[in-house]
């Protein structure tokens, strides 16, 4: 008996509806012969057969929707006898069980047997298929017995990428979904916030726009960026990935750039190196990543690179950010408003522009104490703007 | 400039250099000084040189690989003739046993400078005992440098570095390569470190050495009007291997056809294949494949023997297979 599973068609996918079944208990199918279609979060997707055999019962029905791996339907193999009594009540056929003729066993069977129950991968063809996100199981192999090559896995994600989903927004919205639930669902997130008072920043940084033509005029955003990537170096856990249930740390900080877009949605591109860039340089690559972002031409690097989010609420007047991680990134700044409130300094009460940074750290890689000192940092940092102007 | 000459004249412009140049360099064998050479190699060097330094021996292989090995240790530098590598097997004790383990059996007291040249392959009708490529059973021995000159350039260039190594080095010479043509510069400087991408490809990598070279390079020639490009690496050096030029061309284009006149049980190509699995296997894009002598002793008659040889067209042909592409 073969069973046939729902096949993982996306690094996302966890689960599959079920929209429709080509085949009916009895029919003869063939290896790579579409058999069913199934709604991942992307697309219908026509999903194949592995096996040559013949359908015996169609066990999740249309509408259906059920975790990757579950079993669809079972399979008799060629020459492979139905069971005596099948008696299970999932059996889709409107005139009841119907066996597979039951056919004596053939010479054929035997090679079934030996036959191999997974397609033919290349080794470089799942590596590429792993950085593609590509379903390298569900391709149809153009190579030596029907393997798949490397060729067949960049056609496949190339045609994917032609083919991109007709409602964008709605696809973000599930991929931005996909991403945060796994997010919540596997990291265990802890919070910090700080309070900074921005008074020397803001001063330095207009006397050091005085200088700069218009274009060139450096935001604050930029002066925080830069001194997240300043003060990463001092704890340096919050920068990298973690893998394979192990922290991966990197030694360069690409900042993702939380970047909202203006038909609904948002995404959070790699600004690379910005620990060792000038703030005119870290200004100019932002304006330009912000442009390209809305402009929907972001490099594929920019999206794989982030190794922490930085997110800026300040725009919209919020005070605190409480942000969700993106995986397998370990943590995400966020940045509120700068406002004027009140502040006690060298015991006097004072009006002072203030900014709420805050921290959500991922506690399976570092712990409240290593947060504290980053924030502790970021808040020297900023204190000491002109520290900040180069590497 | 440069000049064209055969592989015979390559190599014999290599012993007599090495002969003028080093008093301590003598050439011994089987019918190297009075009739030239079993291949004609030396022929005429006796006349040049006298009968002290262009030495026939007697047909003992045992005894007079042996003697230059004594020779060695006492300070000569004496290149040895053996007639074929089937002959080799009677001195097989002196070269593995002493001259490979003798300087460390000594603690470093003793090395053995010898060069051993011999005759290997098949492809004229010579039979089964006289038709054997054994240089990958030499390529197993710690202590040995195994060269396999397939071009003219390296027969002309390999034998003075060869010499000049202090440990022993073996040079296998393809019989049928004595006849081919190839140009030769004015002046000859060969690493034998290395080994060399005789033509360059991105489909597929053809690794191969000595006289299988050839039928690789026009192997390469049929599939380009096929439209696959392959690329021939010829290993020159198989002891110590040279992992990185294979790696590197492996990486490139992530399939491998090893073509190696031996047998295919436990040899040097499965010793290439076994090298790519351990450090390329996440770039290969099909499984690797072999093209060997089929396992018979090597037939006489002439469409047998050729049926028993690697070809161009089973070189092709894999190939094709490889790519999914077959006929």
């Amino acid at each position: 008996m073969i069973e046939f599973k729902l096949p993982s068609l996306g690094a996302d996918m966890d689960q599959g509806k079920l929209l429709q079944w080509h085949v009916q208990p009895g029919d003869s199918v063939k290896r790579g012969q579409v058999i069913a279609v199934v709604d991942t979060s992307k697309a219908a997707v026509d999903v194949e057969c592995w096996d040559d055999g013949t359908v015996h019962q169609l066990i999740v029905l249309p509408g259906e929707t059920v975790p990757v791996g579950t079993v669809l339907a079972t399979l008799l193999a060629p020459g492979e006898a139905a069971p005596a009594a099948t008696g299970g009540p999932a059996v889709l056929a409107t005139t009841g069980p119907e066996p597979a003729k039951p056919a004596a066993a053939t010479p054929v069977a035997a090679a079934a047997v030996a036959a191999p129950t997974r397609p033919p991968v290349s080794p470089s063809a799942r590596k590429r298929a792993q950085e593609l996100g590509v379903a390298v199981e569900a391709l149809q192999g153009t190579g030596a017995q029907g393997a798949i090559t490397l060729a067949d896995v960049e056609a496949a994600a190339s045609r994917s990428a032609a083919t991109a989903p007709l409602d964008r927004a709605q696809a973000m919205r599930r991929a931005i979904a996909a991403a945060m639930s796994r997010s919540k669902r596997e990291i265990p997130h802890y919070y910090l916030s700080e309070t900074i008072p921005m008074a020397r920043a803001l001063a330095w940084l207009q006397q050091r726009n005085e200088d700069l033509p218009i274009t060139e005029r450096i935001l604050p955003a930029v002066l925080q960026l830069k001194a997240v990537a300043l003060a990463l170096r001092r704890v340096p856990q919050l920068n990298g990935y973690y893998r394979n249930e192990a922290f991966e740390a990197v030694d360069a900080v690409h900042t993702g750039v939380a970047i909202a877009l203006r038909g609904g949605g948002l995404v959070a591109p790699a600004l690379h190196d910005v620990g060792t860039k000038p703030l005119v340089q870290l200004m100019r690559e932002l304006a330009d990543l912000v442009q390209r972002a809305r402009a929907g031409s972001l490099r594929s690097s920019e999206m794989s690179d982030p190794t922490l989010t930085v997110t800026n609420l300040g725009d919209q007047g919020v005070e605190t950010v409480f942000g969700v991680i993106y995986p397998p990134q370990v943590a995400i700044v966020g940045f509120g408003s700068v406002a004027v409130r009140p502040w006690v300094e060298g015991g006097e009460l004072r009006a002072v522009p203030l900014l709420t940074a805050s921290l959500a750290a991922d506690h399976r890689v570092t712990d409240g104490h290593q947060g504290a000192l980053f924030l502790a940092e970021l808040r020297e940092l900023l204190q000491a703007p002109e520290k900040l102007e180069a590497a | 400039m440069s000049r064209r000459i055969s592989y015979r004249e390559a190599v014999r412009e290599a012993l007599r250099e090495a002969l003028s140049q080093d008093a301590r360099v003598f050439l011994m064998g089987e019918d190297v000084g009075r009739y030239g050479g079993t291949y004609a190699v030396s022929k005429g060097l006796l006349d040049e040189f006298g009968p002290e330094r262009v030495r026939d021996t007697p047909l003992s292989e045992l005894g007079f690989t042996a003697a230059g090995i004594g020779a060695a240790l006492g300070g000569m530098r004496p290149i040895v003739e053996i007639m074929t590598v089937n002959f080799s097997l009677l001195a097989l004790d002196p070269i593995v046993n002493t001259a490979a383990m003798l300087r460390h059996m000594s603690g470093g007291q003793f090395s053995v400078p010898i060069v051993i040249r011999m005759a290997t392959g098949a492809g004229r009708q010579v039979a089964a005992q006289h038709s054997n490529s054994f240089e990958g059973w030499y390529a197993h021995v710690p202590g040995l440098k195994v060269l396999a000159p397939a071009t003219v350039e390296d027969a002309r260039g390999m034998l003075a570095p060869a010499l000049a190594d202090p440990d022993p080095v073996l040079i296998f010479e393809h019989a049928q390569l004595y006849n081919s043509e190839g140009d030769v510069p004015d002046v000859v400087q060969v690493d034998i470190t290395r080994a060399a991408v005789r033509r360059e490809g991105r489909d597929v990598s053809l690794i191969t050495h000595g006289g299988s070279l050839p039928k690789a390079l026009r192997a390469a020639e049929e599939l380009a009007a096929l439209g696959i490009s392959a690329e021939v690496v010829d290993l020159r050096v198989l002891r110590p291997l040279d992992d990185a030029t294979i790696m590197a061309s492996v990486r490139k284009c992530r399939r491998a056809v090893v073509i190696d006149e031996a047998w295919r049980s436990g040899s040097l190509a499965a010793e290439v294949m076994a090298r790519i699995m351990e450090q390329a296997f996440y770039e290969l894009d099909a499984p690797l494949a072999r093209v060997c002598s089929e396992e018979v002793p090597i037939p006489y008659a002439r469409h047998q023997e050729e049926a028993a040889l690697p070809q161009v067209d089973k070189i092709v042909a894999t190939v094709r297979t490889l790519l999914g592409k077959d006929a």
